[in-house]
């Protein structure tokens, strides 16, 4: 189905506001979130040819109010027939009143929170409060949201559907948490919109070009908790890190879908506006807030972004960054990014060293990331036939099939060049392997808890 | 992350198994399919007909020949596969375990390359 792009952005807007208006007139957020979604399908079908109503989000509730009062009083119709007892009359009244602008004006995006922090709920998986939240806060269909994953219709409509189940049965209601839960709660819906991102930024060198972007999104819902919680510096950080990825992506494929190393990558093709925004939000953010892990990363992103050139990198810089980040938050992701940083600074040797410290570590034994910056960390030493044998036990770890096609590459020419020269040398290809989100191993998602490290 | 999940199996020794014990380890594998349905792991899965009735295609010099049979000659046989989408390889390896042929036979769980990647 398209929509025209402007009714598609305003429903996305208004999708989290009106859930939120149903599902504090009637409760039931499993069957509110379900009537909320027809509402916006049929927006989607009939504002194109009738044009927008004067009050949109005045229609979407109250045709979602309408779907939802005929599905409870239908269930509740059937359980008669079944129990033949007379139960609770349907929550709420059942008004069918047209719903002023006035209503609901102050509620709406004070919503937008309650509802990530709802679809956000711990007992959650991580895929689960993801595809959730791409439903509920985002506005994206069930056949969207299975496109973005890869995976069919069906499949993700059952893990919606059970992700609304478990919120159901932990009792949660559509409040904010208390004050002695919020930070920890923030924590895990921050954690989600960096999934998210990492898993469409992962996906822009695919070939599907239907995919919904999912950089996008992630980055227009962390913009809406940052107006609600201006003052949050890791909520700074994080948007701040998103804008400096998303940065680089004009610089990130060749036409064919290789992926360009971060070293590699022609840097006057990162978009400027990004960044100048990027960099604003985490200077910002490191200087009036506490230090946290996303700043962190955004201000490791930062300095990439101001190098002109790779070879003008601050690599000392960013490992003081990368030695603070480890210490807030420790994971052996961390320390194989801080490895680059070291094998950048003290030489490849001392990097060595620090791999050695992760092969023990069963998260990282056995990961292409180890086995890529090892093989790195040999081709700046200048041994190619053992760093082309690196780069090819990486290929075969990784699961990936650009990331695979990039190391098999680049093991064929280190193998070739090894071939004839032998000689040392080695430039600083491959440097930063991880930069950017790869911190946590974006290219694994949400899809590989055990690398998902440091946030 | 999708596994691919390599269902073998000895074809003459199933056949030779009691009707009773063929229903009920398809009755195993059927309850496991509808639990993965209801997580939302399933991404998709069929039996196979019998390897015999395989068709192996070479082509060398550009002359294609086609044998009947299976790829490779072997007592055990691919003989049915699922898709799971799940969040480890250590759950797709659960999944796997728990298969009647796993006791029986053996499963192969091989993860599937993503289109999707990261610059390093």
């Amino acid at each position: 189905m398209t929509v025209d792009p402007g009714i598609e952005r305003l429903l996305r807007d208004l999708a989290p506001q009106v859930l939120g208006a149903v599902v504090r007139r009637y409760g039931h957020f499993d069957a509110a979130e379900d009537a909320v979604q027809e509402a916006l399908l049929a927006a989607a079908t009939q504002w194109p040819a009738q044009g927008v109503p004067d009050h949109p989000k005045g229609w979407l509730i109250t045709v979602a109010s309408r779907r939802l009062t005929d599905q409870l009083r239908s269930d509740e119709a059937r359980r008669r027939r079944e129990a033949a007892v007379t139960l609770a009359e349907p929550a709420g009244p059942a008004s069918h009143a047209f719903v002023t602008q006035d209503d609901e004006r102050a509620s709406g995006r004070d919503d937008t929170l309650t509802l990530l922090f709802l679809c956000c709920h711990p007992d959650l998986t991580p895929p689960s409060q993801l595809a959730l939240t791409l439903r509920a806060v985002a506005g994206l269909s069930t056949a969207e949201i299975a496109g973005a994953f890869l995976v069919p219709e069906p499949t993700m409509a059952q893990r919606i559907s059970r992700a609304k189940q478990r919120i159901a049965a932990t009792g949660a209601r559509f409040t904010m948490p208390p004050a002695g839960e919020w930070a920890g709660r923030l924590q895990v819906v921050l954690h989600v919109l960096y999934l998210m991102f990492n898993e469409g930024y992962a996906a822009t060198s695919g070939e599907q070009t239907s995919r919904p972007e999912l950089t996008a999104e992630a980055i227009r819902l962390t913009r809406a908790v940052r107006r609600l919680l201006p003052g949050d510096g890791e909520v700074a950080g994080l948007l701040a890190l998103m804008l400096l990825t998303e940065a680089r992506r004009p610089a990130r494929c060749t036409p064919d879908g290789a992926l360009v190393p971060l070293a590699e990558q022609d840097r006057t093709r990162w978009n400027r506006g990004q960044i100048t925004e990027g960099l604003a939000l985490v200077t910002g953010a490191l200087t009036t807030a506490p230090l946290g892990a996303y700043q962190l990363q955004a201000a490791i992103a930062a300095v990439h972004a101001e190098a002109a050139t790779a070879a003008g990198t601050d690599w000392q810089q960013i490992l003081g960054l990368y030695n603070l980040l480890e210490r807030v938050t420790p994971s052996p992701v961390v320390t194989l990014n801080r490895a680059v940083a070291v094998a950048m600074v003290d030489g490849p040797q001392a990097a060595l060293g620090l791999l050695a410290s992760l092969e023990s570590d069963e998260r990282m034994a056995g990961h292409h990331r180890l086995a890529a910056v090892r093989a790195h960390c040999y081709e700046l030493a200048g041994d190619r036939a053992a760093s082309a044998a690196g780069y090819r036990d990486a290929a075969r770890a990784a699961t990936s099939l650009p990331e695979r096609r990039y190391l098999e590459a680049h093991a064929a020419e280190l193998a070739g060049t090894a071939a004839r020269d032998g000689g040392a040398g080695a430039g600083t290809r491959g440097a930063g392997a991880g930069a950017g989100t790869g911190e946590a191993g974006a290219g694994a998602g949400t899809r590989d808890a055990g690398a998902t490290g440091s946030a | 992350m999708k596994y691919l999940l390599m269902i073998y199996q000895n074809p003459v020794a199933w056949q030779g198994m009691p009707e009773s014990e063929k229903k009920a380890a398809m009755s195993e594998a059927g309850a496991i399919v509808d639990e993965l349905i209801a997580s939302g792991e399933w991404v998709g899965g069929e039996a196979l007909a019998d390897p015999s009735t395989a068709a192996s295609v070479r082509v060398r010099g550009g002359v294609p020949t086609v044998t009947d049979g299976p790829y490779a000659e072997a007592k055990e046989q691919v003989v049915g596969y699922c898709i799971v989408d799940c969040e480890s390889r250590d759950r797709a390896v659960e999944i796997a375990t728990r298969w009647p042929d796993a006791r029986l036979w053996g499963m192969e769980v091989r993860p599937i390359l993503s289109p999707d990647g990261v610059e390093m």
